[in-house]
């Protein structure tokens, strides 16, 4: 069925308001819309690391989330999800329970990309029928923006601080989609809060409706890490893919689709710039330093081309 | 009738599995439990459980998913030890404070480092305060008794907390005794179906498991699960009575072994009492009063029942299987002291002996060191040295 945003956007919130999540934050934007990927008559057991949206959603009475909902640990939402699940596939062979339950779990990029790496890869290895959604948004945002594997280089982060000799993170970011495409999962993709949400919702529901194990990473601006004004969500989000920093691709039984090439492909530094945690490259003297980006952006994003066969 | 069989440890717990017919077992390979998994994925292979069997990559993943299994509603288990029980520690208090009833055998081996893979309690017994109930097994079959009893014990209303089944690596686990098993449709009608009030999967009542708890909450909450541990010491004792009708095999808190009239009593856990008790039988042949205290239950600790039993013998050594390094004395040594202290018991000399740590075998002239001192302490009233170690070269 053709994508329908007016549809789409009537179907009822499965992450309720009042939860406690910053305002222009990226994260529920992106739950929101990927929980609307879910049939309505679909349950869902949905999991989530310990990270904001853990902690903002679910403060002891109250919770956000109108499906089931686990938070265990840290670095454990996929092994989490992942027994969840074989409790469904046991208890519906005995006949225990009947129709139809999703499981979705959700990480930020510390508990994906770092701490909860080894878990979302024995998950996704063994084969259940799960998602795992990373919401990017580059740094430990938490427990106060300290540096992540996902944050990019040069960025001013509380550990990685912009200090008189060290210019911010001196590492540029793990590529974690690739390392679960290189799992050869049924479906991988990548992708970000653009326009009226259609490409995450396309792949929210293809992550969730294609059997087996699926991997979604999605960018989710922070606006007290990234230092960006709130109203910016969205035009931030769009030059992350306007300048090819973050494609939007796909990975469907190992083949490689790039959903979205901008006719006029922007510099880097025009997502760069509307970032506080960026603002020190842009002195006198740091060019080679947004070179060194633009450079790096380009080689992913020309290998991207060759792996979907398109350079 | 009962089964006559010969089955190492490990295999006696993997069968009381096969017939408890978990929803889904995860775990990982360590030894002296790899048997275990190893055991029970045959059983899963040949169709012979309706187990889902999760191969997960980490014992830290093995208990994150026995907890979401659990809180999705179904029965989860797992088996571990030493540094794949440490993996879990995080895990371990987690499954406790959402009170899911999940059951594990621990196959009891030293903790790393240095790495040893012998049996002591080290691993267990850092896990004491984690709020799992925990139950040792001197034997197989008690291995094997305790694994058939932990879900009724673990999953009853006013329980509600993890359980685990601890014996010891290798003596227990891999050697071969006698024992006696029970016919599959009696373990399926002792333990029963689990039917939780909440679970994920009821999706007519969908919950949240794990939320932020923070100061108007948290200390209830932590109050309850202290209530949920005591009130599992009643839960224990029923459930082990509902046991001893069907089997005819009695279980207690403690096991008292030859204490009616004794003047110096070892109180150990797990295998070594088997050794104790022989050397025991010796020692009353020479008409010397000792005897042996076996804790089964060591949480929750009967306090009021241990200070009770002991209060009536001269001298008490604690055998303890793993060292606190706190100076002092070794876990169960300091939880006994401190029992007999709060139940205003001060009549017993009690003193400690760290032993077999790293699998260093434990003879019967080990344990008659222990007695020999007792006895001479019985007599004189004097106490010279309290926290000692037994069979460990100066």
């Amino acid at each position: 069925m053709a994508y329908n945003v007016k549809e789409v956007a009537q179907k009822p919130d499965r992450l309720t308001g009042g939860h406690r999540m910053c305002a222009g934050c990226g994260a529920p934007v992106v739950v929101r819309n990927v929980l609307k990927a879910l049939k309505p008559e679909d349950h869902a057991v949905i999991g989530s690391a310990t990270g904001c949206l853990e902690v903002s959603t679910f403060i002891y009475p109250y919770t956000a989330w109108t499906d089931s909902f686990i938070h265990n640990a840290f670095e454990n939402a996929a092994a989490t999800i992942s027994g969840a699940e074989a409790a469904y596939v046991a208890m519906k062979r005995k006949g225990k329970i009947n129709g139809e339950t999703k499981f979705i779990a959700f990480g930020g990029d510390g508990g994906t990309y770092d701490i909860g790496l080894q878990s979302l890869s024995g998950a996704m290895e063994r084969g259940h029928d799960m998602v795992y959604v990373c919401y990017d948004n580059g740094a430990y945002m938490n427990t106060g923006i300290q540096r992540s594997s996902a944050t990019p280089k040069y960025a001013d982060t509380t550990t990685s601080p912009a200090g008189k000799k060290i210019p911010g993170k001196l590492q540029p970011r793990k590529d974690l989609t690739e390392v679960m495409a290189n799992h050869h999962l049924p479906y991988v993709a990548q992708t970000a809060l653009i326009g009226n949400m259609k490409d995450l919702y396309e792949k929210s529901e293809k992550a969730i409706y294609t059997p087996g194990p699926a991997f979604l990473n999605v960018l989710a601006p922070c606006p007290r890490g990234w230092r960006y004004n709130t109203p910016d969500l969205m035009e931030v989000s769009k030059m992350a893919v306007e300048t090819c920093f973050w494609p939007l691709y796909e990975v469907i039984d190992g083949k490689y689709i790039i959903n979205y090439k901008p006719k006029n492909k922007l510099p880097v530094k025009e997502f760069l710039k509307m970032q506080g945690r960026f603002k020190h490259l842009f002195k006198a003297g740091n060019e080679h330093m947004l070179e060194e980006i633009q450079q790096e952006v380009d080689r992913r994003w020309e290998a991207l081309l060759r792996l979907a066969g398109e350079a | 009738m009962a089964i006559r069989e010969r089955l190492s440890g490990n295999e006696a717990t993997a069968i009381a599995m096969k017939q408890i017919n978990p929803d889904v077992v995860a775990a990982f390979p360590i030894t002296p439990s790899t048997e275990v998994p190893q055991y029970f994925s045959s059983f899963v292979a040949d169709g012979s459980v309706d187990t889902e069997f999760v191969a997960v990559e980490s014992e830290h993943s093995a208990m994150s998913a026995c907890i979401g299994a659990q809180a999705a509603g179904g029965r989860a288990m797992t088996a571990t030890s030493a540094n794949g029980l440490a993996l879990m520690w995080e895990l371990l208090y987690i499954a406790a404070s959402s009170r899911l009833p999940i059951v594990m055998a621990t196959i009891n081996r030293a903790l790393s480092g240095p790495i040893n893979i012998h049996n002591d309690h080290s691993d267990a017994m850092g896990a004491r305060d984690s709020g799992w109930i925990q139950l040792y097994s001197e034997t197989n079959q008690e291995a094997y008794d305790n694994m058939l009893m932990a879900h009724r014990i673990a999953e009853h209303p006013d329980v509600m907390l993890p359980l685990m089944v601890c014996q010891d690596g290798f003596i227990t686990s891999h050697a071969i005794e006698n024992i006696d098993l029970l016919e599959d449709d009696k373990v399926k009608a002792f333990v029963g179906e689990y039917n939780p009030e909440h679970y994920l999967l009821n999706k007519e009542n969908p919950i949240a498991v794990g939320p932020l708890d923070l100061q108007p909450y948290y200390f209830e909450h932590k109050k309850q699960q202290a209530e949920a541990m005591k009130n599992a010491k009643k839960v224990i004792l029923d459930v082990s009575e509902e046991f001893y009708k069907l089997t005819g095999r009695k279980y207690g808190l403690f096991e008292e072994y030859k204490t009616d009239d004794a003047d110096a009593v070892i109180v150990l856990i797990n295998s070594t009492a088997g050794t104790a008790k022989y050397v025991a039988d010796q020692y009353r042949a020479q008409g010397k009063k000792v005897g042996v205290i076996k804790i089964r239950v060591y949480r929750p600790f009967p306090v009021d029942e241990i200070a009770q039993a002991l209060s009536k013998f001269k001298a008490v050594a604690v055998l303890d299987k793993a060292d606190s390094f706190n100076a002092a004395g070794g876990p169960l040594f300091t939880d006994i002291t401190s029992a007999l202290y709060a139940k205003g018991i001060f009549g017993p000399k009690v003193i400690n002996y760290i032993y077999g740590l790293g699998g260093r075998d434990v003879r019967t002239n080990d344990i008659e060191v222990v007695y020999n001192k007792l006895l001479e302490i019985a007599e004189t009233g004097k106490l010279d040295s309290v926290y000692n170690y037994l069979g460990v070269r100066e």
